[in-house]
């Protein structure tokens, strides 16, 4: 069983996430990591992977090459190699753009699994897995809380608005998965000295067969115009509980005739 | 110009949500389609003319009763193509971002998400987006058309203009992989007392409680209210709360009028789900808990103390 996860270096949770005003994209000039939802995916992916007795868990993105740090982090955790798409023309691509970037690459590895984690950190994006299916032509299942792999199809359990969904879908499949789904392990120092020596393949959307036009900002169907601050909220108060802090709330409330 | 806007049903209604994104689409000029896609639909889809649609597309047919996404996208795509629809809108849901994202490749159509407003600017559709956090807001633009917009949730309420809608029925043919998924098993969770996306008055509780038993007195402030119980995702997975009531980034998004955050830390995950809530109260023990920066009225206190009382005095004052 051959399993790709789609993974991404994100900014670190750690650093201020800033719009470059001039490009007017985000700032991923300081520390990266691996986007947290994605270590789930992996974890999923090794678990599958381990409890089949065989099989390849590749990993498959797209960013600058400083993105292979964060690559290694999810290959020290246990995954077989990676496969990073990496080129000037595709930066700043949107979700027309990246779907199609990744849908090639996914496209040469013919999984017979393609995970993604539910939600990227910087973006909020919770899309592209949807794009990207519908590009493969395979069935989608996303959200998944619990999954398991069985005669040839997966099944995934999700949380929704409303309760709970059971879904099967024949493999080969695209599945994102919920943080839920379980505890990524953390690499083993044995894990982290085997990643370097893993195989790392950097492609360019030249050795994809993708047209500079497809990607990066021409490919895009989107843009970004301007930025400006949120309005504000209005007036914020802060009140040490002297005591009285219920008394306080209650007049607040008649105030605004709430009560 | 020509804007449709997926309206999406549960249980036999309209959801709040998409007939609030209806209302919204008013706002761009010119008339505003809905379309409503599922098995046994016809009669609800008229309804939507109630709430300013003037056409409402139709796709009734078994294949679509699960409301899974793929074969929506099938119909949708027909459905811009053949009309030559310019503007598609979404209100943010689990299917409604499969199911605009999978337009969105198959169309390569481009779509923004998190929209919290669109209007039309020197004869352009621009799109205001909530980025990072709330800390910014971006004006996001389409290249071409069609244009796909997916709104978050509770940004704008339903308006009952008491009109009509022609009901139109598509013809649908479906791709092979978008049957391929298949929904087994779906189970409804029994809500006991209002929904909190219709409540006008929420009391919220997290981690800041304690122990689960803390629910009691946010369930006892509700009731004096007249509101309903929410629960941060912190507690919902740790078993405090059930998962129906979560607010927050992978919960439900809400708005009521007032908000009341019980022992919530404020973090983005939580407040992506209530900051359109026109009225936020917070109580927490933290003076540095994030909540106190949006918070309306914050008061930094033991919750164990203040909200029973404030439960009784709210019930003195109601008589």
């Amino acid at each position: 069983m051959k399993i790709a996860v789609c993974v991404k270096q994100v900014p670190d949770a750690a650093a201020t996430k800033r719009i470059d005003p001039g490009t007017k994209r985000l700032d991923r000039s300081g520390e990266g990591s691996l986007n947290p939802v994605d270590a789930n995916a992996v974890e999923e992916a090794l678990r599958i992977r381990d409890a089949s007795g065989e099989g390849e868990v590749v990993l498959v993105s797209l960013g600058p090459e400083k993105a292979l740090d964060s690559l290694r982090k999810a290959l020290a955790m246990g995954a077989d190699r990676a496969l990073l798409v990496s080129d000037p023309d595709a930066a700043g691509s949107d979700l027309v753009a990246t779907s199609a970037l990744l849908a090639k690459a996914l496209e040469r590895e013919g999984a017979d699994l393609v995970l993604f984690g539910q939600q990227a950190s910087d973006s909020d994006g919770a899309v592209l897995w949807a794009a990207v299916a519908d590009r493969l032509r395979l069935p989608l299942i996303s959200q998944a809380a619990e999954l398991t792999v069985e005669g040839g199809a997966v099944t995934g359990k999700r949380q929704t608005e409303f309760g709970y969904d059971v879904i099967r879908a024949p493999l080969p499949a695209v599945v994102a998965v919920a943080d839920s789904i379980n505890e990524p392990r953390y690499p083993s120092l044995k894990g982290i000295m085997g990643a370097k020596k893993k195989q790392q393949d950097v492609l360019s959307l030249a050795d994809l067969g993708i047209e500079p036009e497809r990607a990066g900002t021409t490919g895009s169907r989107t843009e970004v115009l301007a930025l400006s601050d949120p309005p504000p909220r209005g007036e914020t108060r802060k009140l040490e509980d002297d005591g009285t802090g219920a008394e306080k709330i209650v007049e607040f409330l008649v105030e605004k005739r709430l009560v | 110009m020509s804007v449709v806007v997926f309206l999406e049903h549960h249980e036999g209604e309209l959801q709040k949500g998409s007939l609030g994104i209806l209302a919204k689409a008013g706002q761009l000029g010119g008339e505003v389609a809905g379309v409503v896609l599922g098995s046994g639909v016809e009669e609800l889809a008229a309804g939507a003319g109630r709430y300013g649609a003037s056409t409402v597309y139709v796709a009734d047919d078994a294949k679509l009763e699960a409301p899974l996404p793929q074969p929506r996208v099938d119909v949708l795509a027909q459905l811009v193509e053949e009309k030559g629809i310019e503007t598609v809108l979404f209100a943010q849901s689990i299917l409604s971002a499969d199911l605009a994202a999978g337009l969105a490749a198959r169309l390569d159509a481009g779509l923004n998400w998190q929209l919290v407003d669109i209007a039309t600017q020197d004869g352009a559709v621009v799109g205001k987006q909530s980025a990072l956090g709330d800390s910014v807001l971006v004006d996001v633009g389409w290249t071409s058309t069609p244009r796909l917009a997916l709104f978050r949730a509770g940004i704008a309420d339903p308006v009952e203009t008491g009109g009509t809608a022609t009901v139109e029925k598509l013809d649908v043919t479906f791709q092979e992989h978008s049957l391929a998924a298949e929904m087994l098993e779906q189970a409804h969770e029994e809500s006991s007392g209002p929904s909190i996306e219709d409540a006008d008055f929420i009391v919220a509780g997290g981690r800041g409680l304690g122990a689960p038993e803390g629910f009691g007195m946010i369930e006892e402030l509700a009731k004096a209210l007249g509101g309903a119980v929410a629960a941060t995702r912190a507690v919902v997975d740790a078993g405090w709360y059930p998962y129906s009531a979560q607010v927050g980034q992978t919960g439900k998004n809400v708005s009521p009028v007032l908000y009341v955050a019980c022992g919530i830390s404020g973090a983005i995950q939580h407040k992506v789900g209530m900051q359109g809530s026109k009225v936020i109260v917070a109580i927490n023990k933290d003076p540095n808990a994030p909540i106190f920066e949006f918070a309306d009225l914050g008061i930094v206190g033991d919750v164990q103390t203040i909200v029973p009382k404030l439960t009784e005095l709210v019930r003195a004052r109601k008589g």
